[in-house]
């Protein structure tokens, strides 16, 4: 048998003294560093929780579960986009790794409809281009990807020997698309040094799109209730079922930066009517940065989980106001909750009480929690692999955060309103109103409030952390990404990937919350970790005499 | 049609790489460091390389794959990776024990110009190399070369670092066994043990990235080439080196430090080249072939007459590594196929193209190196439908889109298992090979035979 978990009623462990333990191991320098990454949680009146040391450097030398600002940018907030062509300026790794492995699902509109998403490009410098300077390689680069494609926009990555020797990616982009201009032409400064993780990425690629391609088309969608839905990215088809669902209630998503996305989406998406913003860390700065300029509101929801999409839902038709949009949006809810619950009662009959870790990504660390706690399962210890201090402690935090070097590497744009564009959706008055109402425009709580007093919130956790996690604790499931996944199950606990969600999913919305569900259960309670331990190693002792010998 | 931008005319491309055939160094470096028993790669340079490099092993082996980074920020960039790959060294050793960390370089480490064994000096000079404990490094720009350079480096770096020569010989024999899967290098082990002969191999993953669910984690699985046993391959009579690109580099390497000589073989896949790889241990121990062997040798032989009527004319396409694809040529002109495109992005010479002619004919289009990729392979195909297509997972989208059968071979394979478990190389491999091929090619006449000529007994 596989270690049968512990029931969280009886849990007896002190967090401190596991985070002592851990510590204990480090040379000095790192475990000071660490003391401050590691933090037992406790929620005090009015949310304050305490304070947590994140987007700092990587320890060198230490097991990461980290990525880079090119897979921040190219791979996470450019990758779901189907018809911007993306060129990698660099050597052939970079642009190889980040095809299709991200599980970004898209569905063009007719099959004449661009999708370059299974096509990966890429300069491939070699030596002489390290050498003598690679622009020349990308201009001709550039001009062979438009002959053989016709694409609306392109898309450069910068990969790190591209900063290194200089060539600028911004020039060539000017001087490629003065030659064509049919094409837009844009490049991200992204390479993989820059910053301290992926995070450093996102916040180059919102900037990017934000200067280049949002507010370029002047072309609203039609509808009564239209809302651009950030930080969500398709992963295994989640943006399908929340098109679903959002189309059901009468909402228009103008578009979704970036799953199953276009570009002419993006270029339109300053005429929408609010922003809705799914993942805090990868994608706050496009939500800033478009009220400042166009004056269109955001605040924070979340469509995963059942629970939270129906509060999601409910937000947003408040927000709007509009009687018809309520009862659509409530009848709505009560035709999806019904099977929903029906499947969850099931479930949880059979994992109430069961503990789960989740060390992912941006936000995912945060929102599933939402999923595991409607089947009755609770989150002992959670943390984020590239988060910043108001993803844990939330927004307030902000004028508090140190900027450090790294931080300032990342260029921060001053944004004011838009000469013409510029339109409050609602006037001062409306939005005094809605607050009055409890409405947190602008705010993010963060994790740490939501999660209950002595858990474990460990920020940029690592491989040997995760062992004595584990040890610890015997928790019934672990989250986290394909680096950790064979590491946690051959000890014998099942991990489910919340990146790639093992190639399943959809899991937003509510028929993702059935899909969920079962997945879960299928985890937790499956038959097939019996089997690690043979039968005579549970049994050891020679108790048989019925042999030939005897 | 998921490719639908492939035009049916190739045109010149001179700077833009489409769907790669090939990737970097790095990650072939770091597969073959795990080959070394109680080692832990690490990557110098950035943390995102060490990050792909572990995911795409991870997803291919479906198995833990540790690698640690220097994680390189803008002011490592600057300054230089000293302090970085000295502290990691400290924290690797102080964290996780390994007896040997196999460094290589990255595109950044290169580009600003780190000297590892400098720097490895200064580490041991500064006493963060405990005593017993060995650093080794691999040069891999990623801007040269590619996956199967990057092992090759790596697995010459073992023989720099850790083969000696005592003087006095030991009669065994060594065995490079090229870019291959933990369940070849097993194979290939077995086969030498079967005939009776000591063989030291390496690196040598088995055991390693595919290794038992025992209900521990276990940093440093069981599997690998001891480092004493690196050493000792100074000492043996014959390096047998398997493949060209892969294995060359090191044997060399190995003859002009230790005086070991070489004979460089193709991989053993298939039955020719199989029969040359026991051909040549046979003559090399001075033993004969076992019945053993020899039953598994006619098996083969009876199901390629058994079946050859399903074999014969057939046209196939291959992309992958070099040194698989001139074995993999060579089987299926062996057995009457019509190998029609071979393809690979990894440079491999004039040679390679020579090689392939030679196997198969002068009609093969043979393409190779810089510039070569995938979608120049699809452009290929459109003008002559091949029956049957052999590469890795990324090929899948071609299949699908020119509804031609894959069998999927080399690196990556995300979406199947069993390369880590079952060998192609040595006669069992061509049994599995001949299983697969035969598998979609049957599978595929069923599936399109009219219901009057659907057979039962093929």
């Amino acid at each position: 048998m596989a270690a049968p978990g512990n029931n969280a009623a009886e849990l007896h462990i002190d967090p401190s003294e596991v985070k002592k333990e851990i510590l204990n191991r480090y040379p000095a320098k790192v475990a000071r560093r660490r003391a401050r990454q590691i933090v037992v949680n406790k929620v005090d009146e009015g949310e304050q929780v305490p304070e947590i040391h994140a987007n700092t450097r990587t320890i060198p030398g230490i097991l990461t579960m980290r990525g880079c600002a090119y897979a921040g940018c190219k791979g996470v907030v450019l990758g779901p986009t189907r018809d911007i062509l993306q060129i990698t300026h660099g050597p052939i790794g970079c642009g190889f790794y980040s095809w299709l492995t991200r599980r970004n699902q898209t569905r063009p509109k007719s099959l004449d409809d661009p999708n370059y998403m299974p096509y990966a490009l890429s300069t491939d410098m070699q030596e002489e281009e390290i050498i003598f300077g690679g622009e020349k390689k990308l201009k001709k680069a550039i001009q062979e990807a438009i002959e053989l494609f016709h694409p609306k926009a392109i898309g450069i990555f910068s990969t790190c020997p591209v900063g290194l020797i200089g060539d600028d990616v911004h020039a060539v982009a000017r001087e490629m698309e003065e030659k064509y201009p049919e094409v837009n032409i844009f490049g991200f400064s992204c390479e993989g040094y820059k910053g301290v993780s992926q995070s450093a990425g996102h916040h180059i690629a919102n900037n990017k799109v934000f200067t280049d391609v949002v507010g370029q088309l002047e072309a609203p969608k039609e509808g009564s209730f239209r809302l651009n839905l950030l930080g969500e990215y398709n992963i295994g088809g989640d943006a399908f079922e929340i098109e679903r669902i959002t189309e059901a209630c009468g909402l228009t998503v103008h578009s979704t930066f970036s799953g199953n996305s276009e570009y002419d989406e993006f270029a339109s998406a300053h005429t929408a009517d609010l922003n809705v913003v799914m993942c805090h860390r990868s994608i706050n700065y496009m939500a800033e940065m478009m009220e400042k300029r166009y004056g269109i509101p955001w605040f924070k929801i979340n469509f995963v989980g059942a629970r939270a999409t129906a509060k999601s839902l409910r937000k947003i038709a408040a927000y709007f106001g509009d009687a018809t949009l309520t009862e659509k949006v409530e009848k709505v809810i009560a035709e999806e909750m019904a099977p929903v619950e029906k499947v969850r009662q099931e479930v949880e009959a059979r994992c109430r009480g069961k503990l789960a870790m989740l060390f992912v990504g941006g936000s995912r660390a945060h929102h599933y929690q939402e999923l595991f706690e409607e089947i009755g399962m609770k989150t002992i210890s959670a943390g984020y692999e590239f988060a910043h201090r108001d993803d844990y402690e939330g927004r307030k935090v902000i004028p508090t955060i140190t900027v450090d070097a790294d931080t300032r590497n990342i260029e921060e744009l001053t944004v004011g309103p838009d000469g013409t564009r510029f339109r409050p959706r609602k006037g001062a008055a409306e939005i005094e109103r809605l607050r009055q109402e409890g409405f947190r425009f602008n705010d993010y709580e963060g994790l740490m409030p939501q999660m209950a007093d002595n858990s474990l919130v460990i920020d940029d956790l690592n491989h040997y952390e995760t062992e004595v996690l584990i040890e610890k604790y015997k928790p019934d499931i672990f989250c986290a990404g394909i680096k950790e996944k064979y590491v946690i199950q051959k000890g014998g606990i099942p991990l489910k990937q919340l990146h790639s969600y093992d190639y399943s999913g959809p899991y937003a919305g509510f028929r993702g919350a059935i899909n969920f569900y079962r997945e879960i259960d299928r985890l937790v309670n499956s038959k097939v970790f019996r089997f690690v331990k043979a039968p005579w190693q549970e049994n050891p002792e020679l108790a048989g005499s019925y042999g030939w010998n005897g | 049609m998921l490719l639908r931008h492939t035009p049916e005319t190739i045109t010149d491309r001179s700077a833009l790489t489409i769907n790669p055939a090939k990737t970097c160094q790095p990650v072939g470096a770091m597969y073959a460091a795990l080959g070394i028993h109680n080692c832990l790669p690490h990557s110098h340079g950035s943390q995102g390389c060490c990050a792909y490099h572990r995911s795409a092993l991870t997803r291919h082996y479906k198995d833990p794959i540790m690698a640690t980074t220097s994680s390189f920020t803008e002011g490592a960039s600057v300054f230089g990776g000293q302090a970085n790959l000295v502290e990691s060294i400290n924290n690797i050793f102080t964290i996780y024990s390994p007896d040997i960390i196999a460094v290589n370089t990255t595109c950044l480490s290169e580009v600003i110009g780190d000297d590892l064994p400098q720097i490895i000096n200064k580490a041991r000079a500064d006493g963060k190399i405990p005593p017993g404990k060995t650093v080794i490094h691999a040069n891999t720009p990623s801007f040269k070369g590619s996956h199967v350079t990057g092992f090759a480096n790596m697995t010459s770096a073992m023989v720099q670092y850790l083969s000696e020569r005592s003087g006095k010989k030991i009669p065994q024999i060594n065995i490079i066994p090229g870019y291959v899967e933990p369940s070849d290098m097993a194979e290939m082990k077995r086969i030498s043990l079967e005939m009776g002969i000591k063989s030291v191999l390496f690196p040598d993953t088995s055991g390693v990235v595919n290794s038992p669910l025992d209900g521990k984690f276990h940093m440093y699985p069981k599997g690998g080439a001891t480092m004493e046993a690196i050493k000792s391959a100074g000492d043996s009579t014959f390096t047998l080196a398997l493949g060209r690109t892969a294995s060359l580099p090191a044997a060399k390497l190995l003859d002009t430090k230790c005086k070991v000589p070489f004979e460089c073989l193709d991989l053993p896949i298939g039955l020719s080249a199989t029969d040359t790889f026991v051909d040549c241990l046979r003559k090399t121990a001075g033993v004969s072939v076992p019945e053993s062997l020899m039953v598994e040798r006619g098996q083969v032989v009876d199901v390629l007459t058994d079946m050859h009527q399903y074999f014969f004319g057939k046209k196939v396409a291959l992309i992958g590594d070099p040194d698989h694809l001139v074995s993999l040529a060579q089987f299926l002109t062996d057995m009457d196929m019509e190998v029609l495109y071979v393809v690979t992005g990894t440079p491999a010479g004039p040679k390679f193209v020579r090689r392939i002619r030679e196997l198969t004919g002068e009609k093969t289009i043979v393409k190779e190196g810089l510039g070569v990729d995938m979608f120049q392979f699809h452009q290929l195909i459109k003008n002559a439908k091949p029956d049957l297509l052999f590469g890795n997972t990324y090929v899948k989208h071609i299949a699908r889109d020119e509804d031609i059968p894959l069998i999927r071979m080399g690196f990556p394979i995300y979406d199947r298992v069993g390369h880590q478990y079952f060998p192609i190389t040595g006669y069992r491999g061509a049994l599995r090979l001949l299983e697969k091929i035969l598998e979609a090619i049957l599978d595929r006449q069923d599936r399109d035979a009219p219901e009057e000529s659907f057979e039962l007994v093929m």
